[in-house]
């Protein structure tokens, strides 16, 4: 014989001490899931008979217990459990996790259990105790059904206990995963049949007359691309054709073209209908009245086909889910009254409002599943997504529209009602700000529990990406404090690794090492770009204000916005930054940039030159600083020295030299940073090169080459040479010596007039090596006289190349890396119109990994 | 980088018996990151001088075996001003090379010690901090010194940006050499604000001898040891400094003039009680402090009764570190520890730990916000937070008018994203508490000006 539990169910097993419940939980469950109250009093305790541990152990027990049905695994508690107030405990924590209880009874005779025992040296308490438990299970076995438990098993000797061949695990019954669609879900009918039937016609299914087999009621549908339909229930009540609708739908669950799920109003009728007593409001006397006219046997098919809908569905790999009022994620595939009653009617605060229905509460605003969820029950104007679930109860039988969403397109598809046939007893609700989606109203505010504490990112490029706890406090502080209104910042740019050291004498870095960076990984072709020494600015811009309220739900803000790899605003003075703004939106819309890439928004990566505009307290506080107290401290050195050395003090002669040549290096020093600043007094005064087209309306450009971005870029460049320079680049073939060479020798010459050096990029935007994964998307070779802005005036002297060529870069890599998928990743859910705080969580992520501790000179 | 000292005494060349150094050889000492070398580029009857050459190795700073990369911003950085510059480094080289000189000792000459003697010290580069060059002549004038100080300009060629903080410093004077000495050993690290070690009892002790005859008298006593002393860097959240843009924000000027100054309580001391008493005005029992800072409200709260659950919350983890050690936390009594909580939070998420206090005060938080990021604030307290009771506090710009350190048009606070006047302030705090339900009345915080009202101002917001 087989004993079958539900997929997910907790398993108690009762039965007295020694009557065999561990060897049977052995021989049938696997190890872990397996929780004996033995073994915890052992944990707590060091002894597994210690009855004083008793209350820790359960303690324990139940801790272990919750956390597993919480994750959904089913579990065993091996206990004696033959008290109901033990077991009442248990059924508690099932309902809690809406699992089914099970309970399998071991019911051995006490003779036997008493013999097992005395077998045992480790048991080593009397026969009374067996005795008092065997009493305690007569008592209580006849009560378990009413104790709440669905399935109930008794064994009742060793032989029986023999016969069990194994424990078959059930599916739940709205364990649907392995159906795929694709799918058309429908809102709530309430009656309005020809609505449906336009609605079905619309999407493509062909509603046959065929005879009536007593199942079909005369109706075939079907639909060329087998698509199925999916009816969020409330078919009945209110409207002018519910047995009409009840027809159509049971036909098409019985064929197979549709699924059903119950509404409110559908189990109140089938109560009715059953000859309970319930009130004859909210439109059933309508359906009563029209049912009058249908047969006996069609009445007792609708009670037969409701009493069978179940309360919520998971389809296509666990990434869909339907119910009418919507569903939690902690409840989805589970079973209890707790989850039906959640499908049919939502959540409510207990509260009445004016109009004496109870006061819904919005479940979806704190909804944080995986799964999409498609749902009804609530009347709105318009279908909206609001973290991953939908409302498509349009409110047809109230005039509106009846709704159908197609899965996997998410396209809404709808037909409006024919007339008014119910007047709302609560009028619709319109948006609450009707310039914004729910999403974006509700997007208004992140929540800190989305940010905070230790959390793993899952990106397209990179898996899981970690973000340590003491990152995120830091970058809470930053992002909280300093950062721009976060529905503008959709990416940050990640860090960018040097090349790997140079092994050339006089050189810490050198084109070859970034070159070979790729060619060693198979990259044949790749993009040297010139590296521009400005601010690193990211643009997001619109067309206009109208776009910035639309796409980005922000009012009153101006039509974009520039800010710096930590999420603030580049500019300080917001009129400038309009300004600026505003001459690069005329030159995209001189450029057709708005047409050409089908957009009215854009995503911009770019360096904003002069650094001096914003680096002006660094350069003042730092660098000019060191060289002037460096030039000054100096000339009176080597003048000392040089008395010295004419009185005849030889020994002066060395450092005379060696003070010499830290004098000759920091007048260069002074020239590097010299040639990365000059004055802005107005917008004309910036020039900014951008790089990258990160992303427009649908798509964010990883998919394109460099050469594409050069170009497309070079196009927008042109129409406003002012402000704008363009990128001066070169493809070059790895495997191809001269061009190699020329590119070095490129570098050489750009850099000897004082450019910070190149980036190196291979040839498409995301490329995979054989054997490392993903690559750096971008290696830096900075040029020998900006180093000495990085590493100091005196880098080159040997004995300090020496050690400063010492370096390693790999967690600068890795950094590179992970910030990377992270930067993609928020832009990618950006463009997928994921909810802001999906988009946030990337973004965050970037901001927490930059304060992880990297040498700050790579 | 250079010290250089002269003198005229006749004969000159005794200045090589007092230093115990040779005048025709070239001699080094090492010192932990680097040499000191120390020469004569004179030596005749007429006029001797010694200069005293620091040669630090840069690289060694940042990453030798005493990394002093974490200890602070300037240390940390191959691209440095101490290898050019006077400082704690010159200290150490002082007491290293001429230690003899230093203890009062000649046992060639031992007569010279005493002698006064004309000595001109010329000082290539000495960084001060914002006082500048008052700052050094308060320091060396009152000990006999003719200052005479040659500022440097940051970068001429970039003549908007103005002055540097570098300063070509001669000093003249008629001393004992070790006095000089004495006087430079202390008074060169106390201009400079980047140590390269940490103060400890041992500096004190170092202080204490060195100053020994002359520093108990020095009308500027205080402020040396204070700033000989100071410690650098231990305070920083490393974390937060690896995020090059973060700057702390410092205070630039709130405190009440001292024209208005009554008692020796400063105007954030008045503030606090004030938002004190109100808090007990309305009986609440539990209450959440909004951006807590270092604690100072909590630890007041504490003490009072009524309240029996009290919570701080900061976006500050350094500061968060602050307040648990100023409340001894590790230490503290678990019957006090229930009544307390402390959680690093930002006003512009929704969070629900805030939810459930009977009263809530903000005191001087909202300005530290842009002003388009306060309906987001408004949202998280007012409506989803909602306290009975909310107490907020922020400056009154009018008041900036009797600060006479401050220049028109600027702010109190280098962070502040903006400072309002009372109509300002009452008018977004009506509107607020309308939309949300709440009555507001308003309070002056600190004296009060007959014209421009008082420093701060108070919004008491009432369910």
């Amino acid at each position: 014989m087989e004993i079958s539990v539900p997929e997910l169910s907790l398993v108690l097993l009762v039965g007295v001490s020694g009557s065999g419940k561990s060897t049977f939980a052995r021989q049938h469950f696997a190890e872990y899931e397996v929780v004996s109250s033995d073994e915890c009093r052992a944990i707590v305790s060091n002894d597994e008979n210690s009855m004083d541990a008793t209350n820790d152990a359960f303690d324990l027990l139940y801790y272990i217990v919750g956390k597993r049905l919480k994750r959904g695994l089913l579990t065993v508690i091996d206990a004696t459990n033959v008290q109901a107030a033990s077991r009442k405990g248990l059924i508690a924590l099932a309902r809690e996790y809406h699992v089914l209880p099970v309970v399998i009874v071991l019911d051995i005779p006490q003779k036997v259990c008493e013999a097992r025992n005395a077998a045992r040296a480790d048991r080593n308490f009397g026969d009374h105790v067996i005795r008092q438990q065997s009493q305690q299970l007569k008592k209580s076995i006849k009560g378990l059904k009413r104790e709440g438990f669905r399935k109930i098993y008794t064994l009742k000797s060793p032989e029986e206990v023999a016969t069990i061949s194994g424990v078959t695990r059930e599916k739940l019954y709205n364990d649907k995963k392995h159906i795929t669609g694709p799918f058309d879900i429908i809102g709530d009918i309430h009656g309005c049949y020809d609505e449906t039937l336009s609605l079905l016609e619309k999407l493509g299914y062909q509603v046959a007359q065929v005879d009536d087999d007593g199942q079909n009621f005369g109706l075939e549908v079907t639909h060329p691309e087998s698509r199925q339909v999916i009816f969020l229930g409330d078919l009945v009540d209110r409207g002018p054709n519910s047995p009409a609708v009840l027809k159509l739908v049971m036909s098409m669950v019985h064929s197979g073209v549709a699924w059903c799920v119950p509404g409110n109003h559908d189990l109140k009728l089938h109560k009715k209908l059953k000859g309970k007593n319930v009130a004859i409001n909210h439109g059933l006397a309508e359906t009563l009245e029209q049912l009058e006219q249908e047969s006996p046997e069609f009445i007792e098919a609708v009670k037969v086909f409701l009493y069978d809908l179940i309360s919520h569905y998971v389809f296509d790999g666990g990434k869909l889910v339907v119910a009418h009022a919507g569903i939690k994620e902690e409840m989805q595939g589970r079973g209890s009254a707790a989850v039906r009653a959640f499908c049919l009617y939502g959540e409510s605060t207990g509260e009445i409002d004016e109009f004496g229905l109870p006061v819904r509460y919005n479940w979806a605003s704190e909804y944080r599943g995986r799964a999409k969820v498609v749902y009804g029950h609530t009347p709105v104007p318009e279908a909206e997504w609001l973290n991953k679930t939908i409302d498509i109860d349009t409110g047809c039988v109230f005039g509106g529209k009846l709704t159908a969403l197609r899965y996997p397109e998410e396209t809404l598809v709808s037909v409006p009602a024919k007339k008014v046939y119910s007047e709302p007893i609560r009028p619709l609700q319109p948006n609450n700000e009707e310039l914004l989606s729910h999403q974006q109203v509700y997007d208004d505010l992140l929540n800190i529990e989305d940010v905070t504490g230790k959390r793993i990112v899952q990106t397209r490029l990179r898996n899981n990406i970690t973000i340590q706890e003491e990152n995120s406090i830091a970058a809470l502080e930053v992002m909280s404090r300093f950062a721009i209104n976060p529905k503008w910042l959709i990416y940050l740019p990640p860090t960018m690794s040097p090349c790997a050291t140079s092994e050339l004498p006089g050189f810490l870095e050198h084109p070859q090492q970034a070159i070979n960076y790729y060619k060693s990984r198979s990259i044949e072709k790749i993009v040297c770009e010139e590296k521009h020494m400005g601010s690193r600015v990211v643009l997001v811009l619109c067309r206009d204000e109208a776009v910035a309220q639309t796409r980005f739900g922000i009012v009153n803000e101006g039509v974009g916005v520039a800010y710096t790899r930590t999420g603030r605003k580049f500019f300080t003075n917001t009129d400038l930054e309009q300004q600026f703004l505003q001459r690069v939106n005329e030159a995209l819309t001189t450029s057709n940039f708005w047409e050409k890439h089908q957009t009215d928004w854009v995503c911009l990566d770019t360096e904003l030159m002069p650094w001096s505009a914003k680096a002006q307290a660094l350069l003042q506080n730092q660098y000019a600083s060191v060289g002037t107290a460096a030039e000054n401290a100096l000339g009176e050195v080597n003048q000392v020295l040089q008395q010295a050395l004419d009185r005849g003090i030889g020994e002066a002669k060395a450092s005379l030299e060696k003070f010499s040549y830290k004098q000759s290096a920091i007048a260069k020093y002074r020239d590097a940073y010299r040639n990365y600043c000059w004055d802005v007094s107005s917008v004309g005064d910036y020039k900014l090169a951008p790089f990258h087209i990160l992303a427009t309306e649908g798509a964010v450009h990883v998919d394109k080459n460099h050469e594409w971005h050069m170009e497309n870029i070079r196009e927008i460049c042109e129409a406003d040479p002012q402000i704008f320079r363009a990128t001066p680049y070169r493809i070059v073939e790895t495997q191809n010596d001269a061009s190699v060479q020329a590119a070095i020798d490129w570098w050489l010459e750009l850099t000897q007039k004082g450019g910070e050096g190149m980036v190196v990029k291979p040839y498409d935007f995301i490329v995979y090596g054989s054997k490392d994964g993903l690559l750096q998307p971008a290696v830096k070779c900075r040029g020998s006289e900006y180093l000495r802005i990085i590493y100091g005036p005196e880098y080159d002297m040997p004995e300090n190349m020496k050690r400063l060529k010492n370096r390693g870069l790999g967690r600068k890599r890795s950094l590179a890396l992970r910030e990377f998928a992270l930067g993609v990743e928020g832009l990618e859910r950006f463009v997928r119109k994921e909810p802001l705080r999906r988009v946030h969580e990337s973004v965050f992520g970037v901001l927490a990994l930059e304060s992880e501790e990297v040498d700050p000179r790579l | 980088m250079l010290l250089t000292i002269s003198t005229t005494h006749s004969p000159a060349t005794d200045l090589g018996y007092l230093l115990h150094k040779h005048p025709d050889k070239f001699q080094s000492v090492d010192l932990s990151i680097g040499k000191a070398h120390i020469f004569y580029p004179e030596s005749a009857p007429e006029k001797t001088t010694v200069a005293l050459l620091l040669d630090i190795d840069p690289i060694d700073m940042v990453r030798g075996s005493r990394n002093m990369a974490g200890k602070g911003f300037a240390l940390g950085q191959y691209v440095n001003d101490r290898p050019y510059v006077a400082s704690s480094f010159m200290s150490v080289a002082i007491a290293k090379a001429f230690s003899t000189a230093m203890n009062g000792k000649c046992n060639a000459r031992p007569e010279l010690t005493s002698i006064e003697m004309p000595l001109e010290t010329k000082i290539a580069v000495l960084p001060t901090p914002s006082g500048g060059e008052r700052l050094i002549r308060k320091l060396f004038e009152p000990l006999g010194y003719t200052v005479t100080l040659q500022r440097h300009t940051l970068d001429d060629q970039f003549p908007a940006w103005g002055e540097s903080k570098y300063y070509t410093v001669t000093l003249q004077n008629s001393v004992t050499l070790q006095a000089l000495l004495s006087h430079l050993y202390v008074l060169i690290p106390a201009l400079d604000n980047d140590k390269h070690y940490f103060v400890s009892q041992g500096e004190i002790d170092k202080l204490l001898e060195k100053g020994k005859g002359w520093l108990e008298n020095h009308p500027e006593k205080e402020q040396i040891t204070r700033r000989y002393l100071i410690n650098v860097g231990s305070l920083t959240q490393e974390a937060l400094a690896r995020l090059n843009e973060v700057e702390t924000g410092k205070n630039v000027n709130e405190e009440i003039p001292e024209a208005v100054k009554q008692k020796k309580q400063t105007l954030h001391q008045q503030r606090l009680q004030q938002v004190l008493e109100q808090l007990k005005k309305t009986k609440a029992k539990s209450v959440i402090d909004l951006g807590c800072g270092e604690g100072k409200l909590l630890r007041m709260l504490l003490k009072e009764k009524q309240f029996e659950k009290i919570t701080g919350m900061d976006v500050s983890f350094g500061e968060l570190v602050k307040a648990k050690n100023k409340l001894y936390w590790d230490e503290m009594a678990p019957k006090q520890k229930e009544r307390i909580q402390l959680f690093q939070g930002a006003l512009t998420y929704r969070d629900q730990r805030l939810e459930g206090y009977e009263a809530a005060a903000l005191v001087e938080v909202i300005e530290h916000l842009d002003e388009s990021r306060l309906q987001v604030l408004e949202r998280v307290v007012f409506e989803f937070a909602q306290p009975k009771t909310v107490i907020l506090t922020t400056p009154n710009a009018e008041y900036n008018v009797l600060y006479d350190t401050m220049e028109a048009g600027h702010m109190r606070h280098t962070d502040h994203r903006f400072e309002w006047t009372r109509e300002e302030f009452e008018t977004w705090a009506t509107q607020l508490a309308e939309r949300n339900n709440y009555k507001v009345t308003f309070l002056p915080v600190g004296p009060e000006d007959a014209e421009v009202g008082a420093p701060s101002q108070m919004g008491i917001f009432t369910l």
